[in-house]
């Protein structure tokens, strides 16, 4: 079975927090620890809705040394695929489910002299496990979090009583920025970025402290994406001897495992490149969305990874 | 003047690439004898202005020549330990946006390396270029003392004595290569020492 070790789980707490998020608070069914994390893993949540099964990657954001409970927190998306909608109208307490180990692709270089955190909307929530995460090593650290207006400020209250020296809130509608040139410059040698939000945003930072001379080594960023709906289209599975239809609300990768093939995956965002597939042949296009591959793989029409990218065209076999 | 090819080897071994300009917001620049070579054909006044410059001479003639670069501190001093000190202040001091450029003998660039690594800097962002001398910073495995300016192997531990063997096997934690005895199954049965890539 792919993807990481399962963990059967009891929901034991909905929170909501404000319009668009919520929190879920989780403990091992049946009783029992759950492992410890490093700030900035995730877990994916599995959900049955209905036929449809749905596994969707989520930051945990509770202690990471915490081992009797994890949380979660679930920006609602109305025009997306559904699994937050899910998780919202249909996740109460008492619920069972299964969640994966934790598995990190966003952790904190410990070499670091200090650690430079900046957040965008729902892209709080690994800071929250690696801020306190910090508090418990004794690191320094500092945080800036762009909120769209105080009353979506999630963990907002938190953050600024328990840490008011290093945690900086802006809010949108007030105009508030982040003046970035002013915050990188003069920020002491060994200092690490991390950021979290939007697109725009972590290219907007990794940009502009590359222009400052900061070295990529030293710039750490997580965006998860979420599978994209698409025209359907056909692939033929060489190893698997199958040929199969991907439907226009599902992934490459939930095509296959709908048809019984145990396809690798980890992160299913496009981000850890577990999935990473062969390509056979082809007379088509291919849409890549990964941030797996670089420029020149995605050209060079050999490789896919199936949990974000699609195809359109006539023929795709794949080496699966 | 043309410069020495290292042979290709496992991957532990360093290796060394062209100084080239980047955008900073400071630039420190460590060389030793004909390193300050590699400084020269880098330099540009933009970069000068924000330069730090600290230049190991080994009895090599460059130091009015790096002077005359107009760098915003300079430095010359007989050894890296005599700059060891300096070099400290000089990354605990630094911001973020500092470029480190080393150059010269592979012993002075690996104690930088050490040195800016300790600081934060990823050791993958230090530009470096050899030049001059292709002895080597050994550290015995056996005793652990370092011998400096290893030209020969095998050679003899400046601290126990033993006979080295001159491995490729460099630890950045150390700034050093790895010696091991040569003759310990067949007490002094040790070969002819040659220069390490003859």
């Amino acid at each position: 079975m792919s993807g990481a070790q399962k963990i059967a789980v009891t929901v034991t707490a909905v929170v909501p927090l404000n319009d668009l998020v919520t929190r879920f608070e989780f403990r091992r069914t049946g009783g029992g620890l759950l492992p410890t994390f490093s700030g900035g893993a995730h877990t994916v949540v599995e959900m049955r809705d209905g036929d449809t099964p749905r596994m969707n990657p989520y930051s945990l954001m509770s202690d990471p040394m915490d081992q009797t409970s994890y949380a979660i927190s679930v920006r609602r998306d109305d025009v997306g695929r559904g699994g937050s909608l899910f998780m919202h109208n249909n996740v109460a307490v008492g619920d069972e489910m299964v969640i994966s180990n934790p598995v990190n692709l966003f952790s904190l270089d410990l070499r670091a002299k200090k650690q430079l955190f900046i957040a965008g909307g729902i892209g709080i929530t690994p800071f929250l496990a690696q801020i306190k995460q910090m508090e418990r090593l004794g690191g320094r650290w500092e945080l800036h979090y762009t909120c769209r207006s105080e009353a979506l400020g999630s963990y907002v209250d938190e953050l600024t009583t328990q840490h008011p020296n290093e945690a900086n809130v802006y809010y949108d509608d007030q105009d508030q920025r982040i003046d970035l040139k002013a915050l990188l410059d003069g920020q002491p040698i060994g200092t690490h970025i991390y950021v979290c939000g939007p697109k725009g945003m972590i290219d907007w930072v990794r940009n502009t402290a590359a222009a400052e001379g900061w070295p990529r080594e030293g710039i750490h960023y997580e965006e998860f994406l979420a599978p994209q709906s698409g025209k359907p289209f056909e692939v033929k599975l060489a190893i698997s001897n199958k040929v199969i239809q991907v439907g226009e609300q599902e992934s490459l990768l939930e095509a296959m495992e709908r048809s019984g093939v145990d396809a690798p995956y980890l992160c299913r965002g496009g981000a850890c490149g577990q999935c990473e597939t062969r390509v056979i042949d082809y007379t088509g296009n291919f849409i890549h969305r990964d941030h797996w591959l670089d420029d020149a793989e995605h050209a060079s029409g050999e490789k896919i990874m199936p949990c974000v990218s699609r195809f359109e065209g006539k023929t795709l076999v794949l080496d699966r | 003047m043309s410069k020495f090819e290292f042979p290709t080897s496992i991957i532990s071994r360093p290796v060394y690439g062209t100084l080239e300009p980047r955008d900073g917001s400071a630039h420190l620049m460590i060389a030793d004898a004909t390193g300050a070579q590699a400084i020269l054909d880098v330099a540009t006044p933009d970069m000068m202005a924000k330069a730090h410059i600290i230049y190991i001479p080994k009895g090599a003639e460059f130091g009015h020549r790096l002077r005359a670069l107009n760098p915003a501190q300079y430095y010359e001093g007989p050894s890296y330990a005599a700059a060891e000190q300096r070099i400290a202040k000089a990354f605990g001091d630094a911001k973020m946006g500092l470029q480190v450029y080393l150059s010269g003998s592979e012993g002075v660039m690996g104690q930088a390396q050490h040195a800016a690594m300790q600081a934060g800097v990823p050791h993958t962002a230090i530009q470096t270029e050899h030049r001059g001398s292709t002895a080597r910073r050994m550290q015995c495995v056996h005793c652990k003392g370092i011998t400096e300016d290893v030209a020969t192997d095998p050679f003899q531990c400046s601290h126990c004595g033993l006979h080295l063997f001159v491995r490729d096997h460099y630890s950045r934690r150390l700034a050093a290569y790895q010696g091991v005895n040569i003759d310990a199954e067949d007490p002094g049965n040790v070969p002819e020492a040659k220069g390490i890539y003859e």
